[in-house]
């Protein structure tokens, strides 16, 4: 009799649990550079759009920083819909195939998700790179229809998350975009810091070429603030200029010895490997072959840092981080698959020296054990050393993850845009305005060191602002910035 | 891409280009430098600028051959483009009108002395140069000095021209002879660096130094070209590459710029072409001190 109870909604639904995706072995990716999830195959990707109850006060939609419909595109992915899928994640999210695979979506999105309270939450980033992936290779990107030239011109610096969401915003409006790069290649962090395994080279060039296809046109080797100033920016008339040169200046550690030979920071060892091919056949830069080496931090980059050793030097790699296991800030999956791939992680241990040998190269690291005081102003419980504790880490490289800070070649080199005591620019949380008019900033150069979905947040909020701004100037002014 | 329109050798495994670079001519500074890469496997590495025009957008480099990047460029001529150039990087040198400028170069560090000693006989200093070099034949850009200063003295270390030794050698009997030097400015081989600043400050000559470490962008992002200039740690990319010589651990530049070295030395030697099998001793840092 109990049956007549229970309502029949609620005895319709079957709770299954969340589709898998299928991986690369650990044992043999530590030996390539391939991506390591292989992605949903269609019918993984439609049982997993299934779990999703469409709740009619969908919660998920509001932990995404660019608002995509969530509900709406597993909706039409339950229904085979995959084209009308890959234009509802299009339409709010220039980047859908990055984001399905590096948004801390268990934190954003699928935390909120209603199934997660008691169960587990849809795979909501899972299924964003589906549909993206699919997008991809079925040639079934739309290009919009791009409205009459307005004849604005946007001059964006820096080619990361935040430069190419302004970028691809404002030339879908009809404006002229120049997108000007320091390096010698797109998309920033994209390519010089998040390794292949993560983000296939194949993806992001997709992605920018569609960039590429909404008119944007791409400035490599250009250093806006040493090659050319905002001022010259404008003299050639440019209405409007958005700043997203991101967080690229490595923190360093602070202890004797972080100068020694073997001391990378994370900036660097990756840039080597992942922009400059450093490790593979035919590419000039080195890079050196460690033999043991200690990766110093908890987050992606750390992550990204040892996976890439343990791959280019197929030794043994150990993370050392100064808080627990319940703080460490790096996405679950990729620590899942450091785990995975054999990275030590020896946690709750601070560096207090890099000690070298007579020819002033890395030998070991002196640490020590860290207990958990009171939480600090991060509401993350503070570390604390435990007297003698000290101990010595044999090593022959140090990768340093702790962190960058804000690029510093524009604050400095631009009169009137004000800064930061961090030397992050300020500029309005809503719109992106710096305190000098016509120049708008975002992404990690506003915030400090984030994740690539929170730089494109920032991006679609400049792009609108800056639209509504550029449309108040006259045409004719050569120089918009003026006077002020 | 950077077309070459010259390429002339002016010493042994120095090598002397102009290349098209419209914007970084337009913008150079005496003690400025650029990245380039000159081919898309190839390193991103720093070089020195020596010269701008900036009327037909060309800059002069000059390039001592010392590993794979710098092998292949000597092959490169009129005609040929360098893919990337990028800059101008670092902070211009900082010039006042100090008086008497004392500078002090060894080997290739003529190439980037020279701007700045342009620079400051135009800010009203009398200058006067050291070069060394280690033999006669490697002497470069003599002329180029002897214009721009009120005095130059010459030291090999063969004794082949000028006075036989070092350029402290040169400096101190200068010194002896009672001529006086307000300031001084250091380039060259690190080791060189090392023993010129150690003599200036017993001299009590306050002095610069322009430093050479290994760099990937330039552009402060990697943290390569880390040094330590009074127990503090900077980035000669973005805070340099001048610094206070009587500041700089010298003995930590050395180590740190001899990072790759077995690995330079090793794709060197897989270098097809014979004629770019050089040997190991061309590495710049032990010449000339």
């Amino acid at each position: 009799m109990s049956e007549e109870v229970t309502t029949p909604k609620k005895a319709k639904r079957e709770r299954k649990p969340r589709e898998k995706m299928p991986e690369q072995a650990p044992e043999a990716r530590i030996h390539n550079f391939d991506e390591v999830p292989f992605g949903y195959t269609e019918q993984q990707a439609v049982a997993e759009a299934e779990r999703c109850i469409i709740c009619k006060k969908p919660k998920c939609v509001d932990g995404c920083p660019v608002n995509i419909d969530i509900p709406k595109f597993i909706a039409q992915i339950r229904d085979g819909d995959f084209l009308g899928a890959a234009r509802t994640v299009r339409s709010t999210n220039s980047l859908p195939a990055i984001c399905g695979r590096v948004c801390p979506q268990a934190d954003q999105c699928e935390v909120l998700c209603v199934e997660g309270i008691k169960y587990e939450p849809v795979a909501i980033g899972n299924l964003e790179r589906f549909i993206a992936d699919w997008e991809l290779a079925n040639d079934a990107i739309e290009i919009p229809a791009i409205p009459p030239p307005t004849g604005y011109r946007i001059a964006v610096v820096g080619s990361g998350p935040a430069g190419l969401t302004v970028a691809g915003d404002m030339a879908k409006l009809g404006h002229e975009v120049t997108i000007y790069e320091a390096l010698h290649r797109p998309s920033g962090v994209l390519v010089y810091g998040i390794p292949e395994f993560r983000l296939p080279r194949s993806v992001v060039a997709k992605e920018i070429d569609y960039i590429r296809q909404l008119g944007v046109k791409f400035v490599y080797d250009v250093i806006i603030g040493v090659t050319i100033t905002v001022d010259e920016l404008f003299e050639q008339g440019y209405h409007a200029v958005f700043i997203g040169t991101g967080a690229g200046l490595p923190k360093m550690m602070k202890v004797p010895g972080e100068n020694l030979v073997g001391v990378y920071s994370a900036n660097e060892f990756l840039t080597r490997v992942n922009l400059m091919g450093a490790s593979r056949e035919g590419y000039d830069t080195p890079i050196r072959f460690a033999k043991h080496t200690v990766v110093v931090g908890g987050g992606n980059t750390a992550m990204d840092a040892a996976r890439v050793s343990l791959r280019v030097s197929g030794n043994p790699v150990t993370l050392v981080y100064r808080r627990s296991m319940e703080e460490i800030p790096a996405r679950r999956e990729e620590i899942h698959h450091a785990v995975e791939e054999g990275i030590k992680f020896d946690l709750l241990v601070a560096p207090l020296e890099v000690i070298g040998d007579d020819k002033g190269q890395v030998k070991a690291i002196k640490c020590i054990r860290m207990g958990l005081g009171e939480p600090d102003d991060s509401g993350r419980r503070r570390p604390v050393p435990i007297e003698g504790s000290e101990f010595i880490i044999d090593c022959d490289t140090v990768i340093v993850a702790i962190g960058n800070s804000p690029n510093p070649i524009i604050p400095r080199n631009t009169p009137g845009i004000e800064s930061s005591k961090w030397g992050t620019i300020v500029a309005d949380e809503e719109t992106g305005a710096t305190s000098r008019r016509g120049v708008y900033a975002g992404g990690d150069i506003v915030s400090g060191a984030a994740t690539v979905i929170l730089a494109m947040g920032a991006g679609r909020k400049a792009a609108t602002a800056m639209d509504a701004y550029v449309r108040t100037l006259p045409l004719t002014r050569r120089n918009p910035y003026g006077d002020t | 891409m950077h077309p070459l329109h010259s390429h002339r050798v002016l010493a042994e495994k120095i090598h002397e280009f102009w290349v098209e670079a419209p914007l970084v001519a337009r913008k150079y500074r005496a003690g400025q430098f650029v990245i380039v890469r000159t081919h898309d496997r190839g390193e991103r590495i720093p070089l020195t600028v020596v010269q701008a025009d900036a009327a037909n957008g060309r800059i002069r480099l000059i390039v001592q051959e010392a590993g794979k990047a710098t092998a292949l460029m000597a092959k490169f001529g009129p005609g040929d483009s360098f893919l990337d150039v990028v800059g101008p990087l670092g902070k211009p040198t900082h010039i006042e009108n100090w008086g008497n400028l004392i500078a002090v170069c060894g080997g290739v560090g003529a190439a980037p002395l020279l701007p700045i000693v342009k620079a400051a006989a135009e800010a009203g200093n009398n200058v006067f140069a050291v070069i060394g070099a280690r033999s006669k034949d490697l002497m470069i850009l003599e002329d180029e000095f002897r214009a721009a200063c009120k005095d130059v003295r010459i030291s090999t270390d063969d004794g082949t021209y000028g006075m036989k030794g070092f350029v402290t050698d040169v400096l101190r009997k200068w010194v002896e002879e009672g001529q006086k030097f307000h300031e001084a400015i250091i380039v060259g081989p690190v080791v060189m660096m090392k023993v010129a600043a150690a003599l200036t400050k017993d001299l009590g000559i306050p002095s610069l130094a322009s430093l050479n470490p290994i760099m990937v962008d330039g552009t402060g992002m990697c943290g390569g070209c880390r040094v330590t200039v009074h127990g503090k740690t900077f980035f000669a990319c973005v805070d340099g590459p001048e610094f206070d010589a009587h500041g700089v651990d010298f003995q930590e530049l050395i180590l740190r710029n001899q990072a790759y070295r077995d690995q330079e030395m090793r794709q060197l030697e897989h270098m097809a072409d014979d004629e770019c099998k050089l040997e190991a001793q061309l590495h710049g840092e032990k010449s000339h001190v």
